[in-house]
């Protein structure tokens, strides 16, 4: 299974990886558009806690036996036969069922729309796109066997 | 090579889901029926009220796709309710009287609505129950009829039947024996900040009372006499005042019951490979350290997926039930989680943040520098944190303030705590 962590003493708190993520999952893919001229902008998959000096980015972990899923009132968040966690948003009420499950506070909350935000891994992308964007590689992938 | 394996799920809830889900992780291979006695495979329960009102629709209710189960191999029997249980024999009949046979069943009936006895009810056609699919339907096919509604029970399946009525149109009261809403899930305080939204958004509640009597004309519901002597106009009656566990199939077997079906750790009931999972079993839970009947739905999904997992050969105890509860009305979010209204003299600390104004409330109930409950209201974001602290009973001795506060993260953890927290499981 993959996933992304982040390495606390690297972490700069640039909040980049957050941007990329906004960028990765907006409709054009371009900053300035994503920004500024799409009807809505994206919210970021995952989210940096920062006190004083330490800051980390934090995402979903996708879990073997994920919390979320076992939460979720409609079967909108499913684990995939790829290990990967999602959320189908046509199904997914806004009840935060999975923000109260999660051990990681790494399901975001779209309030506007009333849906649950939460990292995919990017899709086909072979880097997401939060990894790829931290400038002092504070963010890794990690691969493991499932077990 | 020994003979498939036939697996037995009575119930089509999330117990029953999960049980399917626990089973295929171990075993790809064993024959695996559900029989439940409403006429749809799994779907989602508490979005009865969303598909009332139309953010769900029955493209959306199923909790899985139809391809689910056939590519499980799992056969689905709709409309098919169980009426016994011949545990020596190993097979459950049916309505119909057929007989199913299994090596290892599970029992995930659920619970069956409360209704309160209530002069005139009887027979009535607009009165209602909430707790099924087939409710919400009925509802919907007669919506043109009801103007005006009584809603009996201000626990979690009134409130949200009332918000789905008046989110179509219907003049919704609400009617709770308490003097607050929301009583069982949330404390006083965060009840009444529900309350407010709702009666904000059109729905009269009136708590301390509750309906005693239908006045009706013709087998039409003309009002609703209350317990005070207040009368209150409707058209249609809900009841929602609670579920208990369904336990009549199983007893009838000889399993013992006693609020609910008794397991062991293992999730299993006194008989060997009969187990049982969800609103209709008394199963461990961590924060009362005894076995209880806590029925929310992702305690149900862990026990029938750990249920079907000891099903199929694993050998593990249930990690224990910890219950909790988010809901949303009208915008305001609020989330419970574990012990909310300690009792006094049990050595609990409660420590509190209230700003009426933006209707934003914390609580959190703590003994001996751990969590056993929180309440957060407004702002719930990463509440899950608390949630997990509670289960893994972790000291959070000196994080109390900012757990208060609304920007409560990792961070605020000191260094092998949080990274003892953060690791994946």
């Amino acid at each position: 299974m993959r996933y992304v962590v982040a390495n606390e003493d690297v972490c700069i708190g640039c909040r980049l990886c957050e941007i990329a993520c906004v960028v990765e999952h907006s409709k054009t893919k371009d900053i300035v558009k994503a920004y500024k001229f799409e009807e809505k902008r994206e919210l970021p998959r995952s989210h940096v806690e920062e006190v004083g000096p330490v800051s980390l980015s934090i995402t979903c972990r996708h879990c073997d036996d994920p919390r979320c899923v076992a939460a979720c009132i409609t079967g909108a968040m499913r684990k995939g036969e790829d290990g990967r966690v999602t959320v189908d948003i046509e199904k997914c009420v806004g009840c935060w069922s999975c923000v109260m499950a999660c051990p990681y506070g790494s399901v975001g909350m779209d309030k506007e729309d009333r849906k649950s935000v939460k990292c995919d891994l990017c899709g086909d992308r072979e880097i997401p796109a939060c990894v790829e964007a931290c400038p002092n590689r504070a963010l890794i992938v990690v691969e493991e066997e499932v077990g | 090579m020994s003979k498939e394996t036939k697996y037995v799920i009575i119930g089509g809830g999330v117990a029953g889901l999960g049980a399917i889900e626990g089973i295929r992780e171990v075993d790809k291979e064993g024959e695996i029926t559900l029989v439940t006695m409403e006429a749809y495979p799994p779907y989602s329960r508490p979005g009865i009220s969303y598909w009332l009102y139309g953010k769900l629709d029955d493209t959306t209710m199923p909790l899985r796709d139809d391809s689910f189960y056939s590519n499980l191999g799992v056969t689905l029997m709709t409309d098919c309710e169980a009426t016994s249980i011949d545990t020596k024999a190993g097979t459950i009949k049916t309505k119909g009287g057929k007989d199913i046979p299994f090596d290892r069943l599970l029992i995930a009936t659920g619970g069956s609505p409360i209704l309160p006895p209530i002069d005139g009810a009887e027979g009535l056609d607009m009165v209602f129950s909430f707790t099924t699919y087939k409710d919400a339907r009925e509802i919907g096919k007669k919506r043109d009829k009801i103007k005006r509604a009584v809603v009996v029970g201000g626990g979690l399946i009134g409130l949200k039947a009332a918000e789905a009525l008046n989110n179509i149109g219907v003049k919704v009261t609400v009617l709770e024996l308490m003097d607050r809403i929301l009583s069982l899930a949330f404390d006083k305080t965060a009840g009444d900040l529900v309350a407010k939204g709702l009666v904000e958004a059109g729905i009269e509640i009136i708590t301390e009372d509750t309906a005693q009597k239908v006045v009706s004309d013709g087998g039409k519901i003309m009002e609703i006499v209350l317990r005070s002597g207040k009368s209150v106009e409707a058209d249609a009656l809900i009841l929602a005042i609670g579920v208990r566990p369904r336990v009549e199939l199983a007893g009838g077997a000889g399993i013992d019951v006693g609020r609910g079906i008794l397991v062991d750790e293992r999730l299993m009931t006194n008989i060997k490979d009969i187990y049982a999972a969800g609103d209709a079993s008394e199963a461990y839970d961590i924060i009362y350290r005894e076995r209880r009947v806590t029925p929310i739905l992702p305690n149900a999904y862990g026990q029938g997926k750990q249920a079907g997992r000891n099903m199929a050969g694993t050998d593990e105890p249930y990690e224990g039930g910890l219950s909790m509860n988010a809901i949303g009305f009208y915008g305001l979010d609020t989330i419970s989680i574990g012990l909310v209204d300690p009792p006094e003299n049990g050595g609990y600390d409660v420590l509190v943040r209230l700003d009426k104004e933006n209707n934003i409330y914390r609580k959190l109930v703590t003994k001996e520098g751990r969590l056993f409950g929180a309440v957060l209201v407004g702002e719930v974001e990463r509440a899950g944190i608390f949630a997990s602290l509670i289960r893994d009973g972790v000291s959070i001795a000196g994080l109390e303030e900012t757990m208060l506060s609304g920007e409560f993260g990792h961070v605020h953890m000191d260094r092998d705590l949080r990274v003892k927290r953060l690791e994946r499981r």
